[in-house]
């Protein structure tokens, strides 16, 4: 890739940026290149070094709040006709509803999930609670002589203790991916803001 | 290394390569290269976030026949360092102390 190329792709991925912003990381790689080259390396070269357009992009991804690209993004849109915005506005009574209620399920649907999360460490927590609590009545039984009711709590103790082993590692395993799936969806979100809108 | 401690510790290089001149994005990286490696990208990171706290400045010139950004360190820059050298002695000392503990064992 020329340094020509590689700089013309990296500004089409960073179509999302603010214009100075965009034209301050692009200026920045192409010095750098300037000065490999400077130095020595063959063009090809200089480029390559300056790593792949995907790690750039991904990193400057990590530089961005979704807010800061989500807002770029309208500022963008801003650059409407009149009759435009005039069709916007009439026709904000249909979308606008729409756009609200499509926000209000994604994020019910989000918080089903962390809900459905906080009663499984509450089932956790339950487990462990009445397997402790139980166990010294247990005892008491078996000690005062009722042999069988004693016993049968001991053991629904020790079943309830090894239950709540079970049940912990669940919750944390499936904790730590819904986790994981929200800073995935996150990133899908901001290199969607970020990308050029084809539609425009 | 921790993501963190390397984050502090790149900040702290960059200011390094600046302190007795001013000096540029490629430059920049040679000089740490030996040390520790860092990405192009990473480099834009930290001098913006240096410029946004007033411990470097950026000014550009002429090189060649094109444009440069040469980067100056700030007082703040050089107390930034000055901090760093004070944190790592309390940090070399621990490091000397757990050290001796560890080997006295084997």
């Amino acid at each position: 890739m020329t340094k020509l190329e590689f700089l013309i792709r990296l500004k089409d991925r960073l179509n999302g940026l603010p214009e100075n912003e965009k034209e301050e990381r692009v200026n920045f790689y192409a010095e750098i290149i300037d000065d490999k080259i400077e130095d020595g390396l063959l063009e090809e070269k200089a480029v390559e070094e300056v790593g792949k357009i995907d790690d750039i992009v991904a990193q400057i991804l990590a530089d961005y709040s979704i807010i800061q690209l989500a807002t770029q993004k309208i500022k963008r849109n801003r650059r409407l006709k009149s009759s435009e915005i005039v069709l916007l506005s009439v026709g904000s009574i249909v979308w606008l509803p729409l756009l609200i209620s499509a926000i209000a399920v994604a994020f019910s649907l989000y918080a089903s999930v962390w809900a459905i999360l906080v009663s499984l460490w509450a089932v956790f927590g339950s487990f462990v609670a009445t397997s402790i609590a139980s166990l010294p009545f247990g005892i008491v039984y078996f000690v005062l002589g009722n042999l069988p009711v004693g016993l049968f709590i001991i053991s629904a103790s020790s079943v309830l203790a090894g239950l709540s082993i079970f049940t912990f590692f669940a919750c944390k395993y499936l904790t730590a991916l819904a986790l994981l799936v929200t800073k995935k969806v996150l990133t899908k979100i901001k290199s969607s803001l970020l990308k050029k809108e084809c539609a425009q | 290394m921790d993501i963190q401690l390397k984050k502090g510790i790149l900040d702290v290089c960059v200011l390094a390569s600046i302190k007795d001149q001013d000096s540029y994005g490629y430059k920049i990286i040679k000089d740490i290269k030996p040390y520790i490696e860092m990405s192009e990208s990473t480099l834009y990171t930290i001098l913006k976030r240096l410029e946004l706290s007033n411990m470097l400045t950026v000014r550009t010139s002429e090189h060649d026949g094109r444009l440069r950004k040469y980067y100056s360190i700030t007082k703040l820059g050089l107390k930034r360092i000055e901090d760093f050298i004070n944190e790592w002695k309390e940090v070399m000392n621990i490091y000397n102390f757990v050290n001796k503990e560890n080997n006295k064992n084997d």
